[in-house]
């Protein structure tokens, strides 16, 4: 029968399923990350640093510097690590930059394959619930090192408000309060946050926050690099409104980082 | 084991395509017509939650006649084939295409080895950067498949209702203009004036959205557009 090598295998028309994961790991396992093959800490790949999110009133904003280092040198100056995950969600990444961003590209992928078949999105927990799993699968690789946390931020249409939704290695999940930050420069950025971020923000001021929270993470960890105003590179900043997961525009983003810069420079004069 | 009657394979092939045509006629039609910002398919569908009409990947849709059960697995199996081809290589490399052609063997396979054929008839379709560059593929039940431009009518009367659509079409039409044209045509196959907007399932592939050119138009949009709501703007 030469004509049954070119039909669709019966995997790909088998129901149940609505998980392009689950659909690749059956059909095609060699697509997916996996710790097979080898042994030990694998060291000197590049790493994301930090990630910022916090909620205002309408929604919620996220934004990532542009750094990647390995040991102590800059992997890349613009790498992106704040993705909008779909029209209502925005992820972030932390730690081995390759197989994370591999793994946004997989979720934003899931994501869409399930309101492709289903014919509607996913709920926010049930995003954040297959983030979750998709991370446990990576334990082992994050047991030799290449560790990777995300941050999932997002409009829960069902409650109304934006949630921030932050990881471990083993794929627990934590629902946290209004605004939250991992990577390297995460402790600072905290700092930052918990000093600048108020109830009622509107979205030009929380863009505001995270920027300023960015400005301070780079201010004190080496790894999480400050604006770039000789390049031109500035951070990546995803708003989340009813209207859908939108890239703040570098024009924004200049203004902005300029005026942060700017108020810094008369604190110190 | 008994010896079965001899079947010629003429024969054989004549009742399995007599079988697959009588389930497909029986099924209401898709309009599937091309205008200048994209392509649009309409049908009569009651129904809000079984479509006809589908996204498949960014730029392509998919639309089909015949046994739901039939064309839901097909559909299925065509967003699992573009999502892992776009996973393993790279997005713009899924086409409508090559998604025709896994269709086309896996149907065709079916109609030669499979204890009944099956009864769907399907469209791939494709928007490009301009209409010169839009696919649009109809797929038999049979597995052949014709390439064809602009416009194309599915199940029930398709050979009339073709024919009402092709007569009417010119090229430049805009969404308004494709879309009454669609319901003036599946109206006139189902013996009536005019179809109500909440019974037609319409979707348009729009070339002039960012990534995902897949769009249902709901109740509201449509009415409008067809010019069937008074309390809405005036209408040329």
């Amino acid at each position: 029968m030469t004509q049954d090598h070119a039909r669709l295998p019966a995997a790909f028309g088998r129901p149940g399923s609505s998980s392009f994961v689950d659909f690749v790991a059956e059909h095609a396992p060699h697509l997916l990350p996996s710790a097979a093959g080898g042994e030990g800490v694998v060291g000197g790949v590049p790493h994301g640093t930090t990630i910022v999110a916090a909620t205002f009133d309408g929604g919620v904003v996220m934004a990532g510097d542009r750094r990647a280092t390995a040991g102590t040198h800059i992997a890349s100056r613009d790498i992106e690590k704040v993705f909008p995950a779909d029209e209502h969600a925005v992820v972030g990444i932390a730690g081995s930059a390759g197989l994370a961003l591999e793994l946004v590209r997989l979720f934003q992928l899931e994501l869409e394959h399930y309101e492709k078949i289903e014919g509607r999105q996913l709920s926010f927990d049930g995003k954040a619930n297959r983030l979750a799993t998709m991370l446990r699968s990576q334990l082992g690789l994050a047991l030799r090192g290449l560790a990777v946390v995300p941050l999932l931020a997002g409009l829960d249409p069902e409650v109304g408000r934006g949630r921030i939704v932050s990881y471990d290695v083993t794929g627990g999940r934590y629902e946290e309060r209004d605004h939250h930050a991992v990577g390297s420069g995460a402790a600072y950025a905290r700092g930052s946050l918990k000093k600048r971020w108020r109830r009622g923000l509107d979205g030009d001021a929380a863009v505001r926050v995270v920027v300023e929270a960015l400005v301070d993470a780079a201010d004190d960890d080496s790894a999480t690099g400050g604006p770039d105003a000789l390049r031109d590179i500035w951070p990546v900043v995803v708003l989340v409104t009813p209207a859908g997961a939108v890239r703040v525009s570098d024009d924004v983003l200049a203004s902005v980082t300029g005026a942060v810069l700017t108020e810094r420079r008369e604190a110190c004069a | 084991m008994s010896m079965p009657f001899y079947v010629s394979p003429e024969q054989l092939m004549k009742d399995r395509a007599d079988f697959a045509r009588k389930g497909i006629a029986r099924g209401r039609s898709v309009v599937v017509v091309g205008y200048d910002d994209g392509i649009a398919f309409a049908t009569v569908n009651a129904s809000r939650a079984l479509h006809k009409v589908s996204e498949i990947y960014d730029r392509i849709a998919f639309a089909a006649v015949g046994k739901y059960n039939e064309f839901e697995q097909l559909r299925v199996a065509g967003i699992r084939y573009a999502d892992l081809r776009g996973f393993s290589y790279d997005r713009s490399d899924v086409r409508a295409r090559g998604l025709a052609n896994a269709y086309a063997q896996t149907i065709g396979a079916a109609f030669t080895t499979d204890s009944k054929p099956l009864e769907v008839e399907l469209v791939v379709a494709e928007v490009g950067a301009s209409a010169s560059e839009d696919a649009l593929y109809r797929l038999s039940y049979d597995g052949s498949v014709a390439d064809l431009r602009d416009h194309v009518v599915l199940g029930g009367d398709a050979e009339t209702l073709g024919a009402a659509v092709a007569e009417r079409w010119r090229p430049g039409l805009t969404l308004k203009e494709v879309l009454r044209l669609a319901a003036e045509v599946l109206a006139h196959g189902d013996e009536q004036r005019s179809v109500p907007a909440e019974d037609l399932e319409v979707a348009v592939l729009d070339r002039t959205r960012a990534r995902r050119a897949f769009r249902r138009v709901g109740n509201r949009e449509l009415a409008t557009l067809l010019g069937v709501a008074t309390d809405e703007g005036p209408d040329s």
